[in-house]
């Protein structure tokens, strides 16, 4: 390995967890950010030279260290108004301790009092590392627009005085509830975009699933994490499959040698190896181990989104659920449940996408006709307008 | 840190509470006020006048050279309106969502107070 790919080795392994470091000690992300670039420009700079450390992030962590507190020092002679905010010397590089940092950092992104985007930026940025602009392309909007909702979230973090803790005990559910909750709305904006010319963004569905690995190796033993990460992994094997030549592939027609068989054996190894009582991705991990398994159970699915809903009263879980009750054999009962959908949910083209089809199998073909003119006036991806035009053209 | 609570609410329902009611709530907030007096985390707080009472001062300008105008009402007509206040020490925000959550009232800001 030469000492480029040295630097960049270390950048991937180790950036996040030295940012949670110095943030949790020094509490200004700003700076601990400069002092980190600072240390990577300083690594390209002398690891050429004078080759590179026995440890590299130790030798990171000083040098980001040094920086960032000169940096607080020179803000402190020219306002003097900052007080130098360490708590206490840096800890040597152990692992427990760094773990702990880490976990600290990602609940802070995932506080409560913060927006839900700015929520999943953060989460993008602290906790899978990824710079600025790759989060303003995976999100679509241009770069200093991205830039501008970081800076924003991170001044409310430090002006409001959101912790840089773990929940205690009795916090814990809820607020890894929430902490899931922007990991898997990460995933689904990865595995099915609500707009844009790409119907997945297979790059964003990864990091995702690489914060729920990340989460895992965190928290072992919290089932919901496993499950959620489970869940992921089984949805995203089929990515492959799910488009082809721009054109959206149902799960019907997919090509299942284009499906990572090698991930979904994980995935449902990590299913099985759940127990009961069945949390909610729990519950969607079943039903996506289903999906995947080449001869679907629909009226199994049917009774595992009957239950989701039943828990979470979702409109989209019961839309979901509609779909596997016309494939388990009862396109009619399917029809009764999306009746009133449209007026909890006017602007999601999947529910006139859905009615149309259900139609269209009851043989109803001018309304199959006028609900597939509705999905398309909904529709935000390119993919899948495409094929509503093609099903609309049948009719 | 210090943070100010901000309560706010519709006039309209102050207004129209009896007696009995006002007294509980008086109390509801004394028990408060108690709670915070024993962590050490009292700064200090008010019951505002209702929004009628309320005169606003504005100038075009932040400059004491510009006119005022005087004006009836508060800053801005709307139907929920800052009731009053408390000013609180906590060591982060997560403490003072646990205090602020212990407050009777139905919808509370809490803005960080700049140090």
């Amino acid at each position: 390995m030469t000492a480029q790919e040295a630097v960049e080795q270390a950048y991937r392994d180790h950036w996040a967890r030295l940012l949670a470091l110095l943030v949790t000690r020094l509490r200004r992300f700003d700076v601990v950010e400069d002092g980190l670039q600072d240390a990577f420009v300083a690594a390209a700079r002398t690891w050429p030279e004078q080759g590179v450390p026995d440890r590299p992030a130790a030798w990171l962590l000083t040098a980001a260290r040094r920086r960032a507190l000169d940096r607080l020092r020179r803000e402190e002679t020219d306002q003097r108004r900052l007080p130098l905010l360490v708590t206490d010397e840096v800890a040597e590089d152990e692992p427990g301790v760094l773990t702990d940092e880490r976990l600290r950092l990602l609940f802070a992104c995932a506080h409560p009092a913060l927006s839900p985007d700015a929520r999943a930026a953060l989460m993008l940025r602290f906790g899978a590392g990824l710079r600025t602009a790759e989060i303003a392309r995976l999100f679509l909007v241009p770069e200093p627009t991205m830039a501008a909702r970081l800076t924003r979230a991170k001044a409310k973090i430090a002006v409001a005085g959101i912790p840089l803790r773990a929940p205690t005990a009795d916090e814990l559910p809820a607020r890894l509830g929430i902490l899931l909750k922007v990991v898997y709305l990460l995933f689904t904006e990865g595995y099915r975009a609500t707009d844009g010319a790409e119907l997945q963004r297979p790059r964003l569905a990864a990091e995702a699933i690489r914060l729920g690995y990340v989460l895992g190796e965190l928290l072992p033993d919290q089932d919901e994490i496993v499950a959620l990460l489970a869940l992921m992994i089984l949805q995203h094997a089929r990515r492959d499959a799910r488009v082809d030549d721009g054109r959206l592939v149902l799960l019907a027609d997919q090509d299942r040698s284009r499906w990572h068989h090698d991930e979904l054996a994980r995935g449902r190894s990590l299913v099985n190896g759940l127990a009961e009582p069945y949390g909610q991705y729990h519950l969607q991990a079943l039903i996506a181990a289903e999906h995947s398994s080449g001869a679907p159970d629909w009226p199994r699915i049917a009774g595992l989104y009957a239950e989701l809903e039943r828990r979470t009263g979702s409109p989209v879980v019961r839309l979901n659920r509609a779909v596997a009750v016309a494939e388990a054999g009862s396109p009619e009962a399917a029809l009764a449940m999306v009746e009133d959908l449209e007026k909890t949910l006017p602007r999601n083209h999947l529910v006139p996408t859905v009615r149309a089809e259900l139609l269209a199998r009851l043989d109803r073909r001018a309304e199959a006709a006028s609900a597939f003119d509705a999905a398309l006036a909904l529709v935000r991806t390119d993919p899948e307008r495409a094929h509503l035009t093609r099903r609309r053209a049948e009719f | 840190m210090e943070y100010a609570l901000l309560i706010y609410g519709d006039e309209k329902v102050w207004a129209a509470r009896t007696d009995e009611e006002r007294r509980e709530l008086t109390a509801r907030h004394e028990t408060f006020a108690r709670m915070l007096e024993e962590r050490g985390a009292m700064r200090g707080g008010k019951e505002l006048a209702l929004a009628d009472n309320a005169t606003t001062l504005r100038r075009e300008r932040e400059s004491l050279d510009d006119a005022v105008s005087v004006t009836d009402g508060p800053f801005a007509e709307t139907a929920e309106v800052l009731g009053g206040y408390y000013v609180i020490e906590a060591a982060d925000l997560d403490e003072a969502i646990v205090l602020a959550k212990q407050l009777p009232e139905r919808v509370v800001e809490i803005r960080p107070i700049v140090p």
